[in-house]
């Protein structure tokens, strides 16, 4: 099935005009309720300029079928709601323009891999959640708590910055293949969140954390495909993160 | 339907709701319900700092921290709020830091602190570094961080249950003794409604900048919190301020923290004129950000915008080091070159004001307790966050202090939540309390269908608020504005969705939020045309200057009962508040 929305332009069009284009987005369809398989369903709209993907299902939420079910919330990169596979490759919908794309054809759109599709784009993240929780995300500190705050040196919080910034999106996870085949492996944004806390200075819990991603769901699952760096809309070096935890699981220590 | 059964019922899983989360589980039963999952909220997006007087870098102290603010607020802050909100920064800093975050550090590794626009030493003498920050994604470390320990705290999240209905024991405006027993949520992926029966309420569900076009706000900031209560009575408080945040990206809305300018950046005109020197002769481009939205809007007004359409004007940060720039606000110029295309390090960046945040709210005291009219409270309800009005953000807030209002007023209404639980029984909940939103939903989802759409209705209201009620008002605009609403209030009542179905149902949920942004607008164009002075970020052409004679009060909004006739055709009637002035006597503001 094929549908067209047509914008009109702005009344007060000028000569500086942003340039509009039609693009057509081949959407994976799926509705358990419907008791049919997923399928493809093809929408053509007409997008402008700087317009993302997600602008783009916006248009056909808004304007052409308002089934079409997708997570989003701050559309600039940071809540971690819209990720979603684009073109086969795994990105948030909010930061991918539409003129990055080859628009000439058709712009495949499907949910993540590796979790239950709920409907449409929307995946159920509980499991992904589960494993985050599994490796302990919090800072554990041990000692008499100071009055002030607990000092670190600037070179010491650099160490674990880069982990620091992950948005639990699951763009990582749901892209590692070990992780599509394998229902009990903790996945890249568990071994990252990990990381962060494994390699503060201010944390006392490495030792444990480091045991848990020794057992047989843990890092050494990881058969360093780069998958999830490449996915991760953060540029955090996901897969340099795992190695450095591999590491510290040899050494036995941080 | 299912029922559920808690001391305490915290609505909304941002740095407010989290926060007071943590208080309250470690003393009663406590369920966060959310319409995000927790990590989704919108404290995340918030980049340069969380100020507080800790003096880790130069001379600062609390009290400074409490004058900033309230002359910040253009005097309508409420100044015992304001001092306990600087007061208990310091601990709410470092409370933080214990939790685990992770804050940029100075050479000797304690908490490093930065510039802000409207912070200054000595009564506004000149800038000073009071703002604790994480590189430019200070908001993403609370969000997490306030996440991690709910995690380690075992806290009960209802993840993707929008909350639609608040429930009490009566009306409170006529009932002395009302309190609150509850809330009705619908569960996004079954649809089914639960009930959660609540000894404590507390409504930590940020703001509404949905109700403009562009706006630095996510999609589902749409206001769900102060709308439902409003429409059950309890009043909402100085809606008509509304922070419209200076650099926004061009065209997008999306935020460029202030903490660019902190780090040394520039606004420039067409003639690339640093501005602001006109503006504000002593704090220039970190003045606070109504002056400086104003200055922008008013640049192009007069034709030194830039860009084709003269519509913007630029931030300029080519003169800071590149490595300077990667080390202290690397997601913002980023946020640039995706969306823009522009190269921070050498070319300026198009940037125009962007609705950013609420100033108004749902009023409350300084322990988080919900007022049902000037002076009395509800027992049992609480607000903190964006969601409520302390005040301690009066006509315009200081960047930084929302960081920093929600870890204080949101741990107070944890544990004052808590500790009201501990002393009372579960309140009784009459058969039926669901009926009101079991019927909301299916009115919308039973109309015929129409040619008119949700997302154009949005889309209208967006604009007209845009071209109204935004930088700069006037009689006349504000009443465009209501005439505006009116008219999509009517095209509401017919609006059909498309989506029938029962598991998540956005397109339906998207019907209701819009029902709450109409309520809310038609209350920030009402109390936008009553104030007739110009005050923090309330602007009116028409009275351009500040009248402490006749508006120095807050503005409270009522629904009416039956009956009764509301404001301009409106079903809302206007109220006063007095502000609490304790050290501070206003004067007039100079930057």
């Amino acid at each position: 099935m094929t549908a067209v929305a047509e914008k009109t332009p702005a009344p007060e069009a000028s000569a500086a005009e942003i340039p509009s284009f039609e693009v057509t987005l081949r959407i994976n369809r799926f509705d358990p309720d419907s008791g049919k398989d997923s399928s493809w369903e093809d929408f053509t709209v007409t997008m402008h300029g700087t317009d993302r993907v997600l602008d783009a299902l916006h248009e056909i939420k808004w304007h052409l079928d308002g089934s079409l079910s997708f997570r989003r919330s701050c559309a600039h990169g940071v809540c971690g709601s819209d990720a979603m596979r684009i073109n086969g490759r795994n990105r948030l919908a909010c930061k991918t323009l539409l003129k990055d794309l080859d628009i000439s054809k058709p712009i495949l759109v499907e949910p993540i891999k590796g979790l239950p599709v709920e409907k449409d784009l929307i995946v159920d993240m509980d499991p992904f959640f589960e494993s985050y929780r599994e490796i302990m995300p919090f800072l554990v500190a041990k000692g008499q708590e100071p009055s002030r705050e607990r000092l670190q040196s600037a070179e010491e919080r650099e160490r674990f910055d880069d982990t620091t910034k992950c948005i639990l999106c699951a763009a990582c996870t749901s892209s590692c293949p070990v992780f599509w085949t394998d229902g009990q492996y903790f996945g890249p944004a568990a071994i990252v969140n990990a990381h962060r806390f494994i390699f503060d200075s201010r944390d006392d819990a490495g030792e444990q954390r480091l045991e848990i991603l020794n057992s047989k769901e843990g890092v050494w699952r990881c058969r360093t495909t780069f998958n999830c760096s490449e996915a991760c809309p953060r540029g955090i070096q996901v897969t340099k993160a795992i190695a450095e935890v591999k590491q510290a699981v040899i050494r036995g220590r941080i | 339907m299912q029922t559920h059964d808690y001391d305490v019922v915290i609505v909304g899983a941002g740095g407010a709701g989290m926060r007071a989360a943590l208080e309250a589980s470690k003393r009663a039963r406590t369920a966060v319900v959310t319409k995000l999952y927790p990590t989704r909220s919108h404290t995340g997006a918030a980049q340069g700092g969380m100020c507080a007087a800790l003096a880790n870098v130069e001379e600062d102290n609390w009290e400074w921290h409490t004058y900033d603010t309230v002359k910040g607020g253009d005097y309508l802050v409420d100044q015992d709020a304001a001092e306990v909100m600087a007061k208990e920064a310091i601990d709410a800093v470092l409370d933080l830091e214990k939790m685990g975050l992770p804050f940029n550090r100075t050479p000797e590794g304690k908490i490093d602190q930065r510039r802000f626009g409207g912070h200054t030493r000595e009564h506004g003498e000149a800038p000073v570094r009071r703002a604790c920050y994480a590189a430019d994604r200070t908001g993403h470390m609370i969000l997490q961080t306030l996440y991690q320990n709910c995690v380690k705290q075992q806290v009960e999240f209802f993840n993707e249950y929008y909350v639609l209905d608040v429930l009490m024991t009566g009306d409170p405006r006529t009932d002395e003794g009302v309190r609150a027993s509850g809330v009705v949520t619908y569960e996004l992926a079954t649809g089914e409604i639960h009930v959660f029966r609540a000894k404590s309420v507390v409504f930590a569900s940020g703001g509404f900048g949905k109700v403009f076009k562009t706006t630095s706000n996510a999609h589902t900031l749409t206001g769900d919190g102060p709308a439902m209560v409003l429409r059950r009575g309890i009043p909402l408080e100085d809606m008509e301020f509304f922070q419209f945040h200076p650099t926004g990206l061009a065209g997008l809305g999306i935020l460029l923290s202030e903490a660019a300018r902190g780090e040394g950046a520039i606004l420039r005109n067409s003639n690339m004129e640093r501005f602001m020197e006109r503006y504000a002769p002593t704090l220039k481009d970190l003045a606070p950000r109504d002056v400086v939205a104003r200055a922008m809007a008013n640049e192009v007004r007069e034709g030194r915008g830039c860009g084709p359409n003269k519509d913007y004007v630029l931030l300029d940060l080519t003169h800071l080091e590149p490595a300077h720039i990667d080390a202290k606000l690397p997601d913002i110029t980023e946020f640039a070159r995706t969306y823009l295309g522009v190269e921070p390090y050498t070319e300026p960046v198009p940037v125009f004001p962007t609705a950013h945040y609420a100033m108004g709210g749902i009023p409350t005291n300084i322990r988080g307790e919900v007022l049902r009219n000037a002076e009395d409270v509800i027992p049992g309800m609480y607000a903190a966050g964006e969601v409520a009005c302390v005040s301690v953000h009066g006509g315009n807030r200081l960047g930084t202090n929302s960081l920093l209002d929600i870890n204080v007023f949101g741990r107070r209404a944890g544990i004052a939540a808590a500790e009201h639980a501990a002393t009372v029984e579960s309140p009784e909940l009459p058969e039926g309390v669901e009926i009101p939103t079991v019927e909301l939903l299916q009115r919308l989802r039973d109309r015929p269908a129409t040619e008119d759409r949700v997302a154009d209705i949005r889309r209208d209201l967006q604009e007209t608020m845009d071209a109204n009620v935004q930088v700069f008002r006037t009689e006349e605009t504000c009443r465009k504005a209501l005439a505006d609403i009116e008219a999509l209030k009517k095209r509401y009542e017919t609006v059909a969705v498309q989506d029938k179905g029962l598991r998540y149902n956005l397109d339906l949920l998207e019907a209701v939020e819009l029902g709450f942004l109409l309520d809310l607008a038609e209350t920030v164009a009402l109390g936008a045309l009553y104030r007739k002075e110009s005050r923090g970020g309330h602007f009116r052409e028409d009275f351009d200057k500040r009248d402490d004679v006749n508006f120095l009060h807050h503005t409270m909004y009522y629904r009416t009962l039956e009956g009764e006739e509301g404001a301009e055709g409106t079903s809302i009637r206007l109220g006063t508040k007095p502000v609490v002035i304790t050290r501070y006597e206003p004067k007039e503001r100079t930057f």
